[in-house]
This record gives structure tokens, sequence and C-alpha cells, in this order.
């Protein structure tokens, strides 16, 4: 089960938050009240050049104290506060949601030569396998996840989501069925600008999560969608390959169809499968990935899950159901069905 | 001789009734268990090896073969095997020598591991309507792809992919060699692989030239004896392979006794005819890591780098460091023997004690070079002891890309796994080099046995990969998740890095 919803404006016109509750609120017949949550990309204007770390604190004491020691140590925090949130009676408060502005420190990395982006990496890695207590759950620039155990809508009222702007969107209603429904295991997930929604069950993960851990990532959210924001920072970030190419680590053709392709195209396709048949994940699943650059939708191979485009103008939507991009956008056009291991990608317009 | 005989371990009896006495019994015994005397036909319990041919060729079904029970005091300690042993060695002095695979009583981790499937919330694949791929490339891989963008636009390869073998399926026939087995055993064997797109093993034997047509699917092996190693034999493989170790008697050489070397064994391994093949423990050009990467590299360099060069060691507790080495030696592949391999002859205390389980080779290995960053980048073959296609899934969940098999194909073809193929007297053609035994073997029919033998095991595969909701073999690679420990200690699971069955 799982709804997920996906929307950009190429010309990063910003949506605030209202449309795309209404539209997960749609879908909630694929969810079980146990988890729901947005991303939303553009959000932060006024501290577009910092990463805006969010955190979960069981409480605010020993936990923070050790992301603050942390993040002093590495960089510099800019600017700190709790996530505004209103009650809802539909939802427990178990975690304080929190966000630092930071700034990495490139040069304070021992041992090799980081990135701004391999620094942060390092925290959060280091902040969910080993502080006890807190869990960065959204850790990009301009960009914020937005989640816990709920129903769509009281997430959404939870966090205020109609006060957020964003030229990306995704959301996320939630039907766990083989893990727990805690507020870390909620969707989206994310690293850096990689956020993932997916509805499915990745029967892939032992092999996934082996192959990722083998690059210092720790997977820790008893979940296995957390491991596709890594696959993607893995191939797209550091390994540097195209967003069509990750799809096709991710959901290659078949052997059968490489052998029939002409020779130059068949020894790509062999040589992605070869070296990268690690990261090949199987078992149902449509997934939305947001990025810097866009949003990517795909669905595994044979097709198991449900997965719907739709267009406008500047705008592309991808969802479980055409009824909730219908609600984001009644005059949408274009509306159809991608085949299995397709990808969809909406890119800025430059 | 003051220490006698020991009681025989076999009874053989005829049912007298249902006999015909067509003599067939005598005819197929190659241990002489059977002889007539005057009208009627004798046997000699004491020399029978349990390889049940008899059993399997009388017309009548008219004999009856049992284990005797033991005729020693019992005694848990002091068990009819060792004072066997005693009794052997008091006689000769001499090392015991022992065929087949590890014959003593200890668990077995793969019977100890469960397999995974798929119930409601993600479906099951039914291997039968969709695609279900079990190809598997075997060799080294990029750590990552690099792509250049032509002036057209289109996206190119830049990454040169190293040359890696095609399996078809994720099983292959390990190396036994021509001396060890008969022709006709290797014939078959070569015959099935061909057909069904794997590969085997040539063993430490040369390559007969009546193997040439399957010489692409044939792994030549460069062993410490160097027996029918030269520039032809290299050049003729579709791979090579340098043993350092086998499962069934790790830190040891080979032995090939002189009754095998026929003048045939004798052309192919290059030796005299009758003369013992007796390869040195270790190669006596590598010594360290370094030179190790010096051979793989002339190989390499003397078939124009086209060929993939794998290194075999056997399951010894520090294998995962062993194989971090390799990993970084220039090898395709590091194929780990587990201390359940078979061999044609070991000297009985190295193969019941020597070595680890190739269950738990499998799991550190794959640990370790993770653990380094260069699992992606060689295939791991896992053998020794390899029974069916649920011992292949775990092993593949394990971390191990494919896996050889030996005494299953050599099952296959008839064997009983009586232990005695030391002996060159297999009465079923397949460890011996006596033509009137190898003749009983029909390299044919062999090859149907094997390839039916290897075709069910990939059925099977298919159905446990669909049933946990896997359709390529990539993912079922490494793949712990899939797997649960039933009775296995904490430290055992965490070895394997599984959990226990329930979480």
């Amino acid at each position: 089960m799982c709804g997920i919803i996906g929307f950009i404006d190429r010309t990063k016109s910003r949506m605030d938050g209202s449309s795309i509750k209404a539209a997960l609120s749609l879908m909630n017949e694929r969810g079980s009240g146990d988890g729901a949550g947005y991303a939303a990309y553009g959000i932060y204007p006024d501290y577009a050049d910092y990463y805006a770390l969010h955190v979960f604190f069981d409480n605010l004491g020993e936990p923070k104290k050790k992301v603050d020691e942390l993040l002093q140590q590495l960089g510099e925090i800019v600017h700190q506060e709790e996530i505004p949130t209103t009650p809802q009676p539909g939802i427990k408060k178990v975690h304080t949601p929190w966000r630092y502005f930071f700034k990495p420190s490139e040069d304070l990395m021992s041992g090799k030569a980081a990135s701004e982006k391999d620094v942060v990496t390092y925290i959060v890695m280091e902040v969910n396998a080993n502080v006890k207590g807190a869990t960065i759950f959204s850790s990009g620039k301009n960009m914020g996840v937005f989640k816990a155990s709920g129903w769509p809508e009281d997430v959404a009222n939870f966090y205020r989501i109609e006060d957020y702007k964003g030229y990306i969107w995704l959301g996320h209603n939630r039907y766990p069925t083989n893990s727990p429904g805690w507020w870390g295991g909620a969707h989206p997930f994310n690293l850096l600008n990689w956020s993932v929604v997916h509805n499915g069950e990745i029967t892939s993960y032992g092999t996934n999560q082996r192959y990722v851990e083998g690059y210092g990532y720790k997977c820790t959210a008893l979940t296995d969608t957390e491991v596709v924001a890594y696959l993607f920072d893995l191939l797209g970030r550091q390994h540097d390959l195209s967003y069509e190419m990750v799809v096709k680590a991710l959901a290659p053709p078949f052997w059968d169809d490489i052998d029939r392709m002409p020779a130059k195209e068949a020894e790509l396709n062999r040589a992605v499968r070869l070296t990268y048949g690690s990261a090949l994940m199987n078992g149902p699943f449509a997934i939305v990935v947001g990025t810097e650059n866009g949003i990517v939708g795909f669905t595994d191979r044979i097709k198991l899950r449900p997965l719907v485009v739709g267009e406008n103008g500047n705008r592309l939507y991808i969802s479980s159901e055409e009824a909730a991009i219908r609600v984001l956008d009644p005059e949408v056009k274009n509306v159809y069905t991608p085949r299995a291991g397709e990808p969809i990608i909406g890119r800025f317009i430059e | 001789m003051t220490l006698g005989s020991v009681p025989p371990k076999f009874k053989v009896s005829i049912d007298r009734d249902q006999c015909m006495d067509c003599g067939r019994c005598i005819e197929n015994c190659s241990y002489g268990v059977y002889r007539r005397e005057g009208d009627k036909i004798l046997i000699e319990s004491r020399k029978c090896t349990g390889c049940l041919r008899c059993v399997a060729m009388c017309p009548r079904d008219a004999i009856t073969l049992t284990e005797k029970p033991v005729d020693y005091r019992s005694h848990p300690l002091w068990s009819r095997e060792v004072r066997e042993d005693i009794i052997k060695q008091a006689r000769s002095g001499k090392i015991i020598l022992s065929g087949m695979g590890n014959a003593s009583d200890l668990p077995v981790v793969y019977d100890h591991l469960l397999l995974d499937a798929c119930q409601v919330t993600n479906p099951s694949i039914d291997p039968l309507r969709e695609p279900m791929e079990l190809r598997t490339y075997i060799g080294k891989k990029p750590s990552k792809l690099k792509f250049r963008k032509t002036e057209s636009g289109d996206v190119e390869l830049e990454t040169k992919i190293a040359p890696n073998l095609k399996l078809n399926t994720p099983i292959m026939i390990g190396h036994m060699s021509f001396g060890a087995i008969s022709l006709n055993s290797q014939l078959s064997m070569a015959k099935a692989v061909t057909e069904l797109g794997t590969y085997m093993g040539t063993g430490e034997g040369g390559l007969h030239e009546a193997l040439y047509p399957y010489q692409d699917h044939m792994i030549v092996q460069v062993a410490s004896g160097r027996f029918g190693v030269n520039i032809d034999y290299l050049e003729r493989g579709a791979a090579i392979e340098i043993k350092i170790g086998q499962g069934a008697k790790p830190g040891i050489g080979g032995h090939l006794p002189g009754e095998k070397v026929s003048e045939e064994v004798s052309k192919a391994r290059m030796i005299p005819i009758g003369s013992d093949a007796i390869s040195p423990a270790p190669h006596h050009d590598i010594y360290s890591i370094e030179d190790l990467v010096q051979l793989i590299r002339s190989l390499k360099e003397a078939t124009e780098w086209k060929k993939p060069v794998f290194v075999k060691i056997a399951a010894v507790h520090n294998v995962a460091p062993i194989a971090a080495g390799i990993a970084r030696s220039s090898a395709d592949a590091v194929v780990i023997d587990g201390f359940r391999g078979g061999t044609g002859a070991a000297p009985k205390v190295f193969r019941d004690n020597v070595g680890i389980p190739i269950e738990i080779a499998i799991a550190s290995v794959d640990q370790k070079l993770r653990e380094q960053g260069v699992r992606n980048e060689i295939s791991i073959i896992a053998s020794g002891g390899i029974r069916s296609s649920a011992d292949l899934a775990k092993s593949i969940a394990l971390g191990a890309d494919a896996v050889n098999i030996g005494t299953a194909a050599l099952v296959a073809l008839g064997c009983r796994v009586c232990g005695n193929c030391y002996r060159n007297l297999c009465p079923w053609g397949i460890a011996t080099q006596r033509p009137e035994l190898v003749s009983r073997l029909d390299p044919e029919r062999g090859a149907v046995q094997v390839s039916n033998l290897i075709q069910g095991w990939t059925d099977e595969l298919s159905e446990l990969m669909g049933a946990a909701g896997i359709n390529s073999i990539e993912s079922l690679r490494g793949n712990r998740d899939r797997l649960r420990g039933y009775m296995l200690d904490e430290k055992m699971l965490n070895i394997l890095d599984v959990l226990p069955a329930g979480a």
C-alpha cells in the first residue's frame, strides 16, 4: 500500500503546502495512520546557503548537547530553533522536532579531504548511529522534511505545512507492514538534498544495505526505504552518474532486453549491471526522489506498484493515483502511466 | 599378526531364492567381494566399500548390504573409527589416506539457516510467468563507471570492463583432474556445462584432446605441481585458476597415486606413466602475496589479458584477510573451498580436522571485503559440501557470486560416496583409469544426468528467489536479510550476520 505524490514547478514558482496535504489525504485508504510526511524544496530562502538539519530529539538535554557539540566541532551553527508545531489530537508527540542552519567546515574532518557534503553526511551517520535520543531526518539546503506517526492531514497540521512554500513537494501516506511505525521510519527519507518517498517493499534490501554500508553509510531507520536515499547519494553524487543512469542501475533492463540492444547500448547496459548489481533493487516499488535539480520517479522492473504521471505547463506530477494529481491540479494534462523501470525526470528550466 | 583383523564394516548377503546365478555381482564388483567357487557365488564382506554397484546391477534385487553394527565394546570416546585407525597405523606406521569429503559428524551450518518467503505485503514472483534472471558474470568489476558525452549528445561508456565469464546459472563444477577421475567423467561434465552455459574445472591434470570441443567452458588450473601446464593449455581455457589450497586438505599439496597414471593421463599431465604425481604443499614460486601477484600477472600476460584469473584457497581460520589480500592482487575471483570439500586422496587427519565450514568462510570473506571496500571488485566462488539448491541459495545469500559443485556432480554420475577414490578401483567408472571400469560410464548419458541435476537446482533456485520476491540473482547475493539462523549461538549469528529465526 502507501500513497505517494511528487510535484515540481520547473520555473521554481513556489506553491504552499495546503494542496499537497489535500492530495495526500485523498489517498488515506493507502495509509494506516502510522506515518505521513512531506518534503519541500525552496522553503528556506533566507538560509539558502546553509544546511537545514532537522532533528528529532527525545529530550533537549543530553542528546541535544551531544549534537550541538558535534556541530560546533565540525562547523558553525548560524541559527537554531524548535520547528514550530501545533498540537493535534491525532498525534502523540514523542520527539521534539528541531532545526539547525549549519555551515560545515571542510577542513575539520580528519583523515581525508572532504567536501561540505561529506562532512554533513558524516554528521548524519554519526548522530543517527551513535547519539541515543537524536535522529537527523533531513539535511539538505533550502529544503526540509516534516514527518511523524499519524494521518497525512494531522501531520500537515502539526507542522503547519501550509505555512511553507516550495517548488518541489513530496508527500507520503504510510501503511507500514515490515517495520515499526515510528517517527523516524515515516517517509520521506532524506540525506543532503535527496529525499525519497516509496510505496512497496525492497526485497533486495539486505544486498543494497551491505553495498552502501561498504561505502560508510549506516542504515539506522529500521526501514528498507532509507537505503534508496543513500543509493542515490552514492551513485548520483559520489559516482557522478546522471539520474537516467542511476535509475538504469537501480531498475535495469532484463538481460534478454540487453541482449537484443545494438552492440554499443548493450555494452553500456551490461557494464551498468555488472558494476552496480548490488545496487539493483528488487521487490515491488514505486518511488519518487527529490533532488537538487528536480524530481525522479520510477517503478520496479515488473511494475508491481502503481505510478501515474501528469503534466500541466511547467508543472509535473507523479503519484500513486490520478485522483490525487487531480486534487492538486484539476486541469492536469498528459496523464499517463510510465513503463516499468522507465525514469520520469522533471528538471528545472535553466 | 598379533593385532588380528578388524571386524568388517558391511555385511553383504544374497537372497539365494531370488538369485538367478547370473554373476553380474562378480563382474561389477571391482573390489573382489564376490567370487565363484563351483556352482556357488561366495561373498567376502570384509572387502566391501559400500559402493552399492552390485545392488544397483543385480537384476533380481537379491543382494542386501547392511552396515554391520559395531563389534567392539561400545565407548563414547574410543569409537570404532578411532580404534581401527590406531590398529591400521600400528600395523603400517603410515599416514592414513582417505577419499571424498570430511566424514565427521559435525553440525552443518546450512541446515541451521532458513530462507525467507513473501506473504501478502509484497508479492512473490512466479518464475513460470515472470522473468527470472540467474545470469551471473564472474570476474573483476570496476568500483564505479565513467561516461562521456559525445558531440551529438550520446552517452558513451568510458570505463573498460575486464573480461568476465558469463554463467547462465550460478552453478559451476569444481576442479577434478583427469587422473583423479576418468576421461568419461570429465567428458560427461564438459558436455553438460557446455549445454547449460556454465563452466567446469580441469583440475591439475592438463586437458585431454577429447575435451578440446568443450574448452570454452573449461577453467584450466595451475596448481603447485604445474602438471600439464603449458601455453597451449592456458590458451585453451576460458579462465585460469591458481590453486593454492583445497578444502579437503588445506596446507598440503596433491597426490595422484602412480597406479592412476595411465598412458593417457601421463600425456595430459606431462609425467611418466605409473609415476606418483605429487604436488608440493606450497607453490615454490609463491611465498608472499607479491609473488602471487607476479604469477597472476604472468598468466594474464601470457594469455594477452583476455582471461580472468581465479585463485582458489581452502577455508581456514584467517580466510578473510587472505581473501582480502587476493582481492587486491589482480585476481578476478577468489574460490573458497570449505572443509567438506571432496578429494581423490587426502590424509584422513587433514580431511576430517583441518579448515572451517564454507558457510562461515563465505560470510566472513564477504564481510571483510566489504569493510575494505573491494567486495564489488572481485567475485566469490564457494565450494565444499554444496548438496542441494537450498545450500546454493544460502551460499549466495551469504555473499557468494556462484558455487562450485564436486561431489554432487559425481553422485549425479553414479557415485555412492564410498570414499575409496584413491584406490583406482571405482566400480562406477568415475574415480578410476582402468579401461574396463571407465567404459562403464557412458559420457552421453552421464552428460544428461549432470545436466538434469544442474537444471533441477537452477529451477529450484528460481522458485526460491521468486518466493522471496526477487527476480535477479544480484539481489540475492549477500542478502542476509533473507536468511534467519535457527538454533545457532549468538556469536555464530554475528559472524554469519544473520538474525535469529523469529526476529
